[in-house]
């Protein structure tokens, strides 16, 4: 049971994100910190899930580097995200994309759509 | 000063802070709680504290009156007093004089606490009814395979012979779980909402949703006032 006054907590704690799916390639911008500098270091990948709600939300990000896999779990609403930049649209018809785990190369592509209805 | 507050679990959630860390809160309905009495190391108690009400108690209009749902005895406290009856009452101590800056009928909310405090909360553990010794204490019970038969969720021997012929006080067996009074201890304030009345503290507190709590002052970082 969420309460009305838990769902406002939550609510005020939201950031306003572009909309975008399982499917979808992003980048992501994230706030890294060393020491007393900071920079921006950008994560690039297929959206492979997304789950959770309110901001709870997390959404993983999967990508090949020098040939091996690699999968970032992000919160949708985190402070520490300067951005998230949808850069292509998938065309995907399950909410999990689990399956590429175990595809590469040709087989691991996703069909892309130039522009999505409603957003 | 010991401070406390009765209130209601409201759920949890989770927060981010200043540094994009999650922080796992619990909510908490703090108040509105009302002075019922003040009891003085002068007067019959012989200590000081005073005794908060949360919770209006359940009434209805007959034949012009308003009739509580409760028992004379505990309704008849709160007549004296010209105060809307309550459900739940909790006495907090107090150190020694500190019991004036209390005046009877006044409110207290949320403001109580700020945010940094340590603080204990109080309440009722979730019930699991009578259970046995694997879920109760998280033994391990016996081996699944080998020709063992009904004996999977046993806790094994409970004692030895004609020495000492009988079985230790306090061994763990099966039994009542849960539904306990239960303290947790060292609890951080994060946020205090005055208007709302909410005070969030970070991780998880005894009880469901709904159950009331006492919130006081951590008893571990308590320091009397010097004389």
């Amino acid at each position: 049971m969420i309460t009305a006054v838990i769902k406002d907590i939550e609510n005020r704690q939201r950031k306003n994100v572009p909309d975008f799916r399982p499917g979808d390639t992003v980048r992501v911008h994230v706030n890294i910190k060393e020491g007393d500098k900071e920079r921006i270091q950008v994560f690039e990948g297929v959206v492979i899930g997304r789950s959770g709600g309110g901001t709870r939300e997390t959404f993983t990000v999967r990508k090949i580097s020098y040939g091996v896999g690699v999968e970032r779990v992000f919160p949708v609403h985190s402070p520490k995200l300067a951005e998230i930049e949808v850069k292509t649209f998938g065309s995907v018809r399950r909410a999990k994309l689990y399956h590429l785990r175990g595809l590469r190369g040709k087989a691991a592509r996703i069909k892309t759509v130039r522009e999505r209805k409603g957003s | 000063m010991p401070r406390g507050v009765i209130g209601t679990k409201l759920g949890m959630t989770q927060l981010f802070d200043g540094q994009g860390n999650v922080i796992p809160v619990t909510v908490l309905q703090a108040g509105p709680c009302t002075v019922v009495k003040k009891k003085t190391v002068a007067g019959k108690d012989g200590y000081d504290a005073v005794v908060l009400g949360y919770s209006d108690m359940r009434s209805c209009e007959f034949e012009g009156e308003t009739v509580y749902k409760g028992t004379k005895a505990e309704i008849g406290v709160f007549k004296k007093l010209d105060l809307t009856p309550k459900t739940h009452i909790i006495e907090l101590r107090l150190w020694e004089g500190e019991v004036d800056k209390y005046e009877v009928g006044a409110t207290i909310g949320a403001e109580t606490f700020n945010p940094g405090d340590m603080v204990d909360v109080t309440g009722t553990s979730k019930g699991h009814g009578f259970t046995g010794v694997v879920k109760r204490h998280n033994m391990n019970g016996y081996k699944k395979t080998h020709g063992t038969h009904e004996y999977q969720r046993h806790g094994g021997s409970i004692g030895m012979s004609a020495t000492p012929s009988h079985v230790a006080k306090g061994k763990r067996m099966a039994g009542q779980d849960g539904n306990t009074r239960v303290t947790q201890q060292n609890v951080k304030v994060v946020m205090v909402d005055k208007e709302r009345n909410l005070i969030l503290v970070r991780g998880g507190i005894p009880g469901p949703n709904g159950a009331k709590v006492f919130v006081q002052d951590a008893v571990k970082m308590r320091r009397r006032p010097r004389k």
